[in-house]
């Protein structure tokens, strides 16, 4: 079936199956491969990305659930050479190992700043409760979201 | 396998008539991992995520009506009155988890381990179910009949659960091995009702559907009459009564052994959630009496 959906502020479509993810979707149709696929449970967060501007698990809604909606996937954060200040204070913060769980990570702490400039230790780890990172030991990550928090605030609103 | 996009909750109906083998589907946060897994392969599917009927939250009096669309962070942002239900809400797995999550989704898949249903049976809520030939509204323990088995007919969808608000506070709590992204091993939800005299217990993922504890609650009201404190909040509870209404409470879980946890670690964990959820409920009473003093 035909979908047709507005990602990172454009317009696109694919002839899906009835079954498919959105993840399926943005990777396999749209080539779009920094939503990352692991559990296709909804247990790591590898897949997050912002439908309608809520954070959601993309393995976890159909495709054709997506029709008409704007899709924000880790793309529209930044790129090489303009990164987001969250992207930024990740590298700066060492937050990245083997980087898999990172474009998750950043789409969920860019998703918490949204809500919270300022979040405490225990709000972070509240938030990001649904990503999994098997190398960092989430230790760097939280600091990577101070980073990040103190460099946003420092930019006038 | 075709999908359906119903705008109205009468369209939706209609397709669901003609079309039974369309599995309904909100959140999709149980429902995708069987997709995913290729462990379920529904005839179709039909959409009711866009169902503004779904999504409305109304209050009437004492009444909370619920849509059975309305997500986890929803609730939790709209309805902080309702205590036990928002703390429920907000161990629903995670942040991604519960923007997508209904409370609908738990009571069609059934599960004990839903962490809504305690607290809906703590309520005494109903299930309002409609079909294009009417609706009924099924008291909690109609609908959940056993392990992920409903009273759902198959041209019905779940529109909406509603209950009394009742005057005094309650809780969820739960065992599990983190706070996030985790089947509880065992839930309990506790309500004290002042202007009913009523203490009401319910337990999750310790028997094949939600149970309620009715010898653990009539013990529980009849230790609060004895000690004065329905009338005086700040009167004290004797802690043997505390112990011992956790111990009725523990009797009236059916727990199993299964990968989770032990029956009998189930039946302990009862014992505390419901030892200490009593203590709770006694304390935000006497804080709100002390509050109203001052």
């Amino acid at each position: 079936m035909l979908i047709r959906l507005n990602v990172n502020g454009e317009w696109r479509e694919a002839d899906v199956w009835p079954g498919s993810s959105l993840l399926a979707m943005l990777r396999d149709d749209l080539g779009l491969w920094g939503t990352k696929n692991a559990c296709e449970q909804g247990e790591c967060g590898s897949c997050s990305v912002w439908l309608d501007g809520d954070l959601v698990c993309s393995c976890l809604v159909l495709a054709a659930q997506a029709e008409g909606r704007m899709v924000e996937t880790v793309e529209s954060l930044g790129r090489e050479g303009a990164l987001h200040p969250v992207q930024a204070a990740f590298l700066e913060a060492g937050a990245v190992q083997c980087g898999f769980c990172t474009p998750g990570f950043e789409v969920a702490v860019a998703d918490l700043l949204r809500h919270d400039a300022h979040p405490t230790d225990e709000t972070i780890r509240e938030a990001l409760s649904g990503n999994l990172c098997r190398c960092t030991g989430y230790q760097k990550i939280v600091d990577a979201v101070h980073v990040a928090a103190d460099r946003m605030g420092e930019v006038a609103p | 396998m075709q999908f359906f996009r119903p705008s109205s909750l009468r369209e939706a109906l209609e397709i669901r008539a003609a079309h039974p083998e369309a599995m309904p589907i909100a959140g999709g946060t149980d429902l995708m991992v069987e997709v995913n897994f290729g462990r379920r392969r529904p005839g179709g599917f039909l959409d009711v995520s866009r169902l503004p009927e779904l999504r409305e939250i109304r209050r009437e009096g004492r009444t909370v009506r619920l849509g059975a669309g309305v997500p986890y962070a929803r609730i939790i942002r709209e309805l902080p009155g309702q205590v036990a239900l928002t703390q429920a809400a907000r161990t629903v797995g995670s942040p991604q988890i519960r923007t997508r999550g209904t409370v609908g989704g738990n009571l069609g898949t059934g599960s004990p381990a839903g962490d809504a249903l305690p607290v809906l049976a703590a309520y005494d809520a109903r299930v309002v179910l409609a079909s294009a030939t009417g609706t009924r509204t099924l008291p909690w323990h109609d609908f959940l009949l056993g392990p992920k088995r409903t009273a759902l007919a198959p041209d019905e969808l779940i529109v909406a659960t509603e209950w009394e608000a009742a005057d005094g506070p309650g809780s969820f709590s739960k065992v599990g091995t983190r706070n996030a992204m985790v089947i509880a091993i065992a839930g309990l939800s506790l309500q004290l009702d002042g202007a009913a005299r009523r203490v009401r217990v319910a337990l999750g993922s310790v028997g094949p559907t939600i149970l309620r504890a009715p010898e653990a609650e009539a013990f529980g009201a009849g230790v609060l009459d004895e000690a004065g404190a329905w009338s005086d909040p700040r009167a004290r509870v004797p802690e043997d009564a505390m112990a011992r209404f956790g111990e009725l409470v523990a009797e009236a879980a059916r727990p199993i052994d299964d990968v989770r946890g032990t029956a009998a670690y189930r039946r302990h964990a009862c014992r505390v959630l419901a030892r200490r959820a009593l203590a709770w409920a006694l304390d935000d009473r006497r804080a709100a009496a002390m509050e109203a003093a001052s």
